[in-house]
């Protein structure tokens, strides 16, 4: 290969990527925002919304991962150490398993507990799961659990980044900003 | 009591392919619905109902059913849900307790199809409906169908869940209602 090796994202990934972030936050701040709600169509309404917006990171995470698979993303920095490529391999490995695992949970939840989930009010996602509301109540606790899995580490997903621009110093994290042009240089 | 010591009398005298349904079949019927919340079908369903049948297939029209509806036994499917529509705003339980349906009339449609009109009392509002049955005969016998009631013709979901752009106004009850052959 004798390509000069690209030290950015490209911009569609970087798209992906950040839209992926915003639904996510904003998606699993409505969910703790809302299940302490007292009953109301307000209520109703945004348990909807939240569906809707898991579907979405859902089929967003899924573009993702095609592209991916057809865009291979810019290599890790040559000054990082074999345990920490590790490390940062095995998280994105398992943040992109929560990221399918959490709005599939949801969605099996919703069929057990007897609410389909319908896009947009429109498109009916079939129940994969007959109502059945026991199964519906560990459903939410396996809900619950990933999500709280995806928080931690989508945290040491962040913390890293960080660490990476302030104390490493390097370009992990400029070469996922949208408008960042000009890579740092390591070492 | 003396009717029904007649009947006693009749249903012991009478051959019992009289072919005459009478009296009510808890365990075999069944009364549920499907509300619309943003679009998506939920059901649910009433644990407790009581009623009195009397229907003949050979003089149908004069058939006729009561129906009562304990409404506290309710099963929206949401623990929260079954709480809040025995408020006011709702059902009010406390003082409506019940919901009854009275047929005053029943009409052969052919193939084992009937229509039969009544009044459905909820909430303390009486309105007549018409609601279209199959009739499968046996040594018990059942009513199967569903009609659509408009929430808001009962006031129930009153105040800020009026707004049927989160629970539809028309609602639909599917029942199976069954009575012993006599």
């Amino acid at each position: 290969m004798s390509l000069p090796r690209h030290t950015r994202y490209d911009p569609v990934a970087i798209t992906l990527h950040w839209l992926v972030a915003i639904v996510i936050v904003c998606n699993f701040a409505l969910g703790v925002y809302m299940h302490e709600l007292p009953l109301s169509p307000w209520k109703l309404k945004i348990y909807s919304w939240h569906k809707w917006a898991g579907v979405s990171a859902f089929l967003l995470v899924a573009l993702r991962l095609a592209w991916r698979r057809f865009h291979t993303p810019p290599p890790m920095p040559e000054s990082m150490p074999a345990w920490q490529r590790q490390l940062a391999q095995h998280g994105h490995h398992l943040l992109y398993l929560l990221m399918f695992a959490v709005p599939i949970s949801g969605w099996l939840m919703s069929s057990a507990l007897g609410v389909q989930t319908v896009y947009f009010g429109a498109l009916p996602i079939p129940d994969l799961l007959d109502k059945d509301k026991e199964l519906g109540e560990v459903l939410k606790q396996v809900h619950e659990a990933l999500n709280l899995g995806m928080a931690a580490i989508v945290l040491g997903h962040a913390g890293a980044a960080l660490k990476h621009h302030y104390l490493d110093r390097d370009d992990v994290l400029t070469r996922m900003l949208p408008w960042s042009k000009t890579p740092r240089n390591p070492q | 009591m003396k009717r029904s010591l007649l009947a006693c009398l009749l249903a012991v005298t009478l051959p019992a392919a009289a072919g005459e349904y009478s009296g009510f079949a808890a365990d075999q019927s069944r009364v549920s619905f499907v509300s619309t919340q943003m679009n998506v079908p939920v059901e649910g369903r009433f644990q407790r109902f009581g009623g009195e049948i009397h229907f003949d297939p050979a003089t149908p029209t004069t058939g006729s059913a009561r129906l009562e509806v304990e409404l506290q036994s309710i099963d929206t499917g949401l623990e929260e849900a079954d709480e809040e529509v025995a408020s006011a705003e709702w059902f009010d339980i406390a003082k409506h307790p019940k919901a009854v349906f009275e047929s005053s009339a029943v009409e052969a449609l052919g193939d084992q199809t009937y229509r039969i009109r009544g009044t459905l009392t909820i909430k303390g509002t009486t309105r007549e409906i018409a609601t279209e049955a199959r009739f499968e005969p046996g040594a018990i016998g059942a009513f199967s169908g569903s009609f659509k009631l408009m929430r808001s013709d009962y006031a129930i979901g009153e105040g800020m869940w009026s707004d049927t752009s989160v629970v539809a106004d028309d609602i639909e009850i599917r029942y199976r209602i069954a009575a012993p052959a006599q």
